[in-house]
């Protein structure tokens, strides 16, 4: 079935290659004139989203009318929801819209972030780790490395990600405080980005995911912005266990090494700067690397594709707000340190590698395609243009020995095998009749 | 007998594309299914090769070679060649030039990295003519 949050919407989608073009799993194809995401491929990078001109690629999220499910309503808002308000600066008043909307409770994406934080600096000072430690944090970073790194599978955090921990913990102080049964409350993630969704619907590294429901940062930012300021002075605007400075960067590339408090590290964001230092490791040039903090988008989940505000603005506010909130001591903090070594925090199922490179499951078969698919790829024009469907020339000879496409399908074969069949009739009209 | 074979020019300091030839290769095993264990030390020898063809050789060719149960990684350059084999595969040797060392590379060991990465290893040289070094992996 397919899981993923991100799909085509087909009356705006036009046919174009520019969502093709920027799969970094080569995992869009255009076929009849509209694209097809190949769901065993993609890994929800929501690049695609971004890309696509006519907004005809959308990120399905969970309706904000799925709010009756539960008796009780707990929500994750994710670090980044905070950094998207236009003069707000107190948190106080986000919380206040919150509780308006009707939730329950709330428990922030941005102190789970700092359990993790320490548990992460606990675990690289521990025994038996595999260096660099990859941390999960961003969704899309465990599917990529499944997708074409199986060798770093080792590598990943033993750590579930920040807004999952963030569920499970609210979960269980919720459940404790009040003697409610857990399965009366449902938990929801603020997310900004559509990765999370499918983190929900088909989690890696976990059985089942404790979140219920994924809105968008964009979604609630509407129903906020709507509603704050109009509340009355003595609405409930205070949470329990309020994350500090360090928390609140994780939302930002680079944020979370620094609440973990290693100088060997590398903070990446993007896509194909990921790839570039997954590969540097993968080919073991990185000795002596603790820590890569990867993060599918440019900036950090602050450049998330379901976010209102422009990124560079976010992160700015993102560092105000740090700025007002004090630099907690993560060995000292009595929440952070209750759950630090509690099995919550720990993925309970093996990573899968799923190698989507590979051309055949029998060796012997997968070298005489990829031999095949080399002498295809010269007769090819190697122009990348995209017509065809496939991203590119080399991705259409992949697509013909896999079975999924004819090589009559290069606009380039096509033109010279018409030329070539008119050339045969103007030969056959003009041949002299015998006798 | 051979069922697959890619062969990749490697120019004489050309850093702008050192790692290339490496990295196709990589890829090229990828899609075959080949364990990621070989995959990992193909990949380590094939870019130090190629690294050594950049910065050492006159220039050359490096090529992947597959037959049922064997892949061969063979790098073969125009010289100058090596006259103290034994010498070049001591731990820490180095010849390279202090700009090239001050890019990174050139430390030593490249020559027995190469040969603690491969399951087989052979080089053979004529000064001032050539050297060809292959790194030999079991498939099965």
């Amino acid at each position: 079935m397919y899981q993923h949050s991100v799909r085509v919407d087909r009356r705006k989608c036009v046919g174009c290659t520019n969502c093709i073009k920027c799969c970094p799993t080569e995992a869009i194809r255009v076929q009849k004139g509209k694209a097809i995401i190949r769901g065993d491929r993609c890994i929800d990078c929501g690049k695609c989203l971004g890309a696509c001109p006519h907004s005809a690629m959308v990120s399905v999220t969970t309706p904000i009318s799925a709010l009756g499910c539960f008796k009780y309503n707990i929500v994750i808002p994710s670090t980044t929801l905070y950094s998207q308000f236009r003069g707000i600066c107190k948190l106080e008043d986000i919380y206040a819209g919150l509780y308006a909307l009707g939730f329950d409770a709330i428990y922030e994406e941005a102190k789970a972030a700092e359990i993790l934080a320490e548990a992460m600096n606990r675990y690289i000072h521990g025994p038996d780790v595999v260096f660099p430690v990859i941390s999960c944090t961003c969704p899309v970073i465990p599917r990529l490395i499944a997708a074409l790194y199986p060798s770093l599978i080792d590598n990943l955090s033993p750590f579930v990600s920040s807004n999952e921990l963030a569920a499970r913990v609210a979960k269980a102080e919720f459940c404790e405080a009040t003697g409610i049964p857990a399965s009366e409350v449902g938990a929801y993630y603020i997310s900004p980005c559509s990765a999370e969704i499918t983190h929900m619907r088909s989690p890696m590294g976990m059985e089942k995911s404790e979140i219920n429901g994924v809105f968008s940062v964009r979604d609630i930012y509407g129903k906020l912005v709507d509603m704050i300021g109009k509340l009355p002075a003595d609405a409930p605007c205070m949470i329990e266990h309020r994350a500090g400075a360090f928390g609140l960067g994780s939302a930002v590339v680079g944020g979370l090494s620094i609440a973990i408090g290693t100088e060997h590290y590398l903070a990446v964001d993007g896509m194909e700067s990921i790839i570039e230092c997954l590969d540097e490791i993968d080919n073991d040039r990185m000795g002596g690397l603790m820590l890569l903090e990867a993060m599918a988008c440019r900036g950090g989940c602050i450049g998330g594709p379901l976010t209102f505000e422009n990124q560079f603005v976010a992160k700015n506010r993102n560092r105000r707000l740090q700025y007002s909130q004090p630099r907690l001591d993560l060995e000292r903090d009595e929440h952070v340190q209750k759950y630090v070594d509690s099995p919550l925090i720990k993925c309970d199922k093996e990573y899968e590698a799923k190698d989507i490179m590979k051309l055949s499951d029998d060796m012997l078969e997968a070298i005489r395609m990829m031999d095949k698919m080399e002498s295809i790829c010269r007769q090819l024009p190697g122009l990348d243009c995209g017509s065809c469907g496939s991203p590119t020339c080399r991705s259409l000879a992949e697509d013909i020995v896999r079975g999924q496409a004819v090589e009559m399908d290069c606009i380039f074969k096509l033109r010279d095998k018409v030329r070539q069949m008119a050339q045969e009739m103007v030969d056959l009209a003009s041949a002299q009749k015998r006798g | 007998m051979t069922i697959y074979t890619e062969e990749f020019r490697v120019e004489r300091g050309n850093f702008q594309e050192a790692g290339s030839a490496s990295s196709k290769i990589k890829r090229t095993l990828k899609k075959m299914g080949i364990s990621p264990a070989i995959i990992r030390e193909v990949a380590i020898s094939s870019y130090e090769l190629e690294l050594n063809l950049v910065i050492h050789s006159l220039g050359g060719t490096l090529k992947l070679s597959i037959d049922g149960s064997q892949l061969l990684i063979i790098s073969e350059d125009m010289g100058p060649g090596i006259g103290d084999i034994e010498l070049v595969m001591q731990e820490g040797y180095s010849t390279a030039s202090e700009s090239v060392r001050a890019m990174g590379f050139g430390a030593g060991m490249g020559l027995p990295n190469i040969k603690r990465h491969s399951h087989e290893f052979s080089i053979e040289s004529e000064l001032n003519k050539s050297t060809r070094i292959v790194a030999k992996y079991n498939l099965i």
